[in-house]
């Protein structure tokens, strides 16, 4: 029963599917991640998938600043992932407010409202650079997967 | 500005309006800039084979301004996002989201309004473990800036 | 028959971004569709109390990723004629050649999402490969890939080397290849047609009287485009507006389609007849602006205007910015009533919707 365990998790690893929320984003951030997907960045090769359902989900990767309307939506949406999970804030705005910190309907970085384990800076960041971002944030998941603790936490 | 612009007074703004639109104007339109603590300037742009023309209305902000969405029904949303910006009421609004179009209730009220917004903007700093209401109450009125609050 | 409410949004696989829209059902059939907005707004025009008319460009470049050379060419205009700016010929041109490099890039962008909205994956996977293309043209003219931030007051940061036209003329052409051979691939395939033509008809009398723009308004055949007006560079340039008359979504993708070919053409013509000369003109003596003005541009989903008002301070009194996607939304109320549950992607996506404009 251990070895089949061992098995799945080290399988979720190696194909870890992303939920993608554009929270406020300029569509930058966004544009850049759909572009990761295509032919010429072409992260299904290492077996990423992006899908619509967070029941699926294995990494978050989130664009853009919070706002007081979406931060429920985007901690909905994190609550509704299997664990273990990964956020990933990508740009600038994910990552402090960025060029919108000021503005009166931001509440700031997606760290104020989830855990965040890799940050993309980048505004927008390349799509080499959101590709290395989840790389970084698999060898996380990949220590988590390891650790005893996964299955009670779940 | 290159265009002429025409003053309406709130009275004679929705017969002005469906005139425009009898002459076959396009609704392109409203922006709004608050004048001063009790006034908001309000453009209607209008478009006929590229060429604008700009109604002004010079509005109270404790006074509702007739809608127009009965004669343009594209005037909806952003009729809605004045009364979510500058607290404007607007009479006979097609579909009114009550000034929830935009804001949810922790942020601040009628955010563009530079002179009746300096005490709250200090008062409101978001807070990220407040419970909130499930749902917004609808009485929760944005849009009427209490006598009081005008002033300061 | 008994009504039924359905949520569609935010969070949905098709929409890149979130959009809520409540649609009420009587069976299948959608009877009233009511958008809810708010998830990307920022408050950003309230920005310009805090940064001055020179950093202001780089909020506006952020009102919107895709179409962020032109947010910033309309900003630009605007104070360069509150400020009696006389911009020179050669940045007019550039700006004309970057803005028209957006629209292709926007399009193809585009008409991906449009095809993964009825499940053509493959197709997708196709434009974004030629769009690719578009951004590399992007990057290696103006150094970055989605917001280029070439425009300041007075002109463009950049300028086009002898070497880089020509260059460019040969990608074009690669370009404008790869597109004709997928419009032939896509407009003629039956699984295509069947998912669009006659689906979300908008009439031109509707189109007109909710305000409708861009391809919206010219897929219902409205010959209403804003670059007639002869802003920039367009006054040299031979142009025409491209206009369908079906207004259902398969006349609203095949004015992308020619528009983005129109693009490509317009950009030969510009770097063509080029002028030599200054791309940047001087502005560090002159007042900041002062006045109130209206500007308006083509974006790749419609008309764009920018109000202005200025008090001679460097912060702008006001700013206000009033996107094609926001006036797009009354009309994609008026189309979604009659169309089928199934449908409603398809139907939501062919305005191609850019919430992150609309809410800013």
């Amino acid at each position: 029963m251990q070895a089949v365990k061992r098995f799945i998790n080290r399988m979720r690893s190696k194909s870890p599917w992303l939920l993608h929320f554009d929270c406020g984003s300029c569509n930058g951030c966004d544009i850049e991640i759909l572009a990761c997907l295509t032919p010429v960045y072409d992260v299904e090769r290492f077996g990423i998938i992006n899908v619509g359902n967070p029941f699926h989900a294995d990494v978050l990767l989130v664009s853009g600043t919070v706002n007081h309307r979406n931060k429920k939506v985007l901690t909905n949406l994190h609550a509704q992932m299997p664990s273990p999970k990964l956020v990933v804030a990508i740009g600038a705005c994910g990552l402090s407010g960025g060029i919108f910190r000021e503005a009166y309907n931001v509440v700031g970085g997606i760290h104020k409202v989830l855990p965040v384990d890799v940050y993309v800076p980048g505004c927008p960041p390349k799509p080499e650079a959101i590709i290395d971002g989840v790389v970084l944030g698999l060898q996380k998941l990949q220590r988590l997967h390891e650790q005893p603790s996964v299955e009670k936490e779940a | 500005m290159r265009e002429e612009i025409t003053p309406v007074r709130p009275a004679d703004l929705i017969g002005e309006v469906a005139k425009l639109k009898i002459q076959g104007y396009r609704l392109v339109t409203l922006s709004c800039t608050e004048i001063d603590a009790n006034c908001i300037d309000v453009l209607y742009h209008f478009d006929k084979d590229l060429g604008l023309k700009h109604l002004r209305l010079t509005a109270m902000k404790a006074e509702p301004v007739p809608s127009i969405s009965p004669v343009y029904f594209a005037a909806l949303l952003i009729e809605n996002e004045i009364q979510d910006f500058f607290g404007l009421k607007f009479q006979g609004l097609v579909v009114d989201f009550q000034g929830m179009l935009y804001l949810e209730e922790e942020a601040l009220k009628t955010p563009f309004c530079k002179f009746s917004i300096q005490t709250a903007e200090k008062t409101s700093a978001p807070s990220i473990a407040h419970a909130e209401p499930a749902e917004p109450p609808a009485a929760a009125m944005p849009g009427e800036p209490a006598p009081g609050e005008m002033d300061s | 028959m008994r009504k039924t409410v359905i949520p569609f949004g935010p969070q949905h696989p098709v929409l890149p971004e979130p959009i809520h829209l409540k649609l009420t059902l009587v069976d299948e059939r959608v009877v009233e569709a009511i958008p809810n907005l708010g998830y990307v707004h920022r408050g950003l025009e309230r920005l310009a109390d805090v940064r001055d008319f020179h950093q202001m460009i780089q909020v506006v470049e952020r009102v919107c990723g895709i179409c962020s050379m032109i947010h910033a060419h309309c900003y630009c205009m605007g104070i360069e004629e509150l400020m009696a700016v006389e911009v020179p010929p050669r940045a007019q041109f550039l700006r004309v050649i970057w803005s028209e490099v957006h629209r292709i890039q926007s399009h193809l962008l585009w008409l991906g999402l449009f095809a993964d909205s009825f499940g053509f994956e493959s197709l997708f996977m196709q434009f974004w490969r030629i769009r690719e293309k578009i951004m590399d043209i992007s990057e290696s003219t103006t150094g970055n890939r989605v917001i280029v931030s070439v425009n300041v007051i007075g002109g463009v940061r950049r300028d086009l080397s002898a070497e880089q036209t020509r260059w460019l003329l040969t990608e074009l052409d690669w370009v404008e290849e790869q597109i004709q051979r997928l419009q032939t691939t896509m407009m003629e395939d039956y699984t295509v047609k069947k998912r669009t033509v006659g689906k979300g008809v908008l009439t031109a009398q509707q189109a007109y009287e909710l305000g409708a723009v861009g391809p919206v308004a010219r897929g219902s055949g409205l010959s209403q485009d804003t670059r007639q007006t002869s802003y920039a560079a367009y006054g040299e340039l031979y142009f025409e507006p491209v206009v369908e008359t079906e207004g259902d979504c398969y006349a609203r993708s095949k004015v992308r389609f020619r528009e983005a070919l129109a693009s490509v053409d317009l950009i030969r013509r510009a770097l063509d007849k080029l002028p030599a000369g200054e791309v940047r003109a001087k502005v560090k003596s002159l007042k900041p602006p002062k006045g109130e003005t209206v500007m308006r541009v083509e974006q790749p989903r419609g008309e764009l205007l920018y109000y202005f008002k200025g008090s001679g301070e460097k912060n702008l009194d006001r700013l206000r910015i009033r996107t094609p996607t926001f006036a797009n939304i009354p009309p994609l109320l008026a189309m979604l009533p009659g169309v089928y549950l199934s449908d409603v992607p398809v139907v939501t996506l062919s305005i191609d919707p850019c919430i992150s404009c609309t809410e800013r």
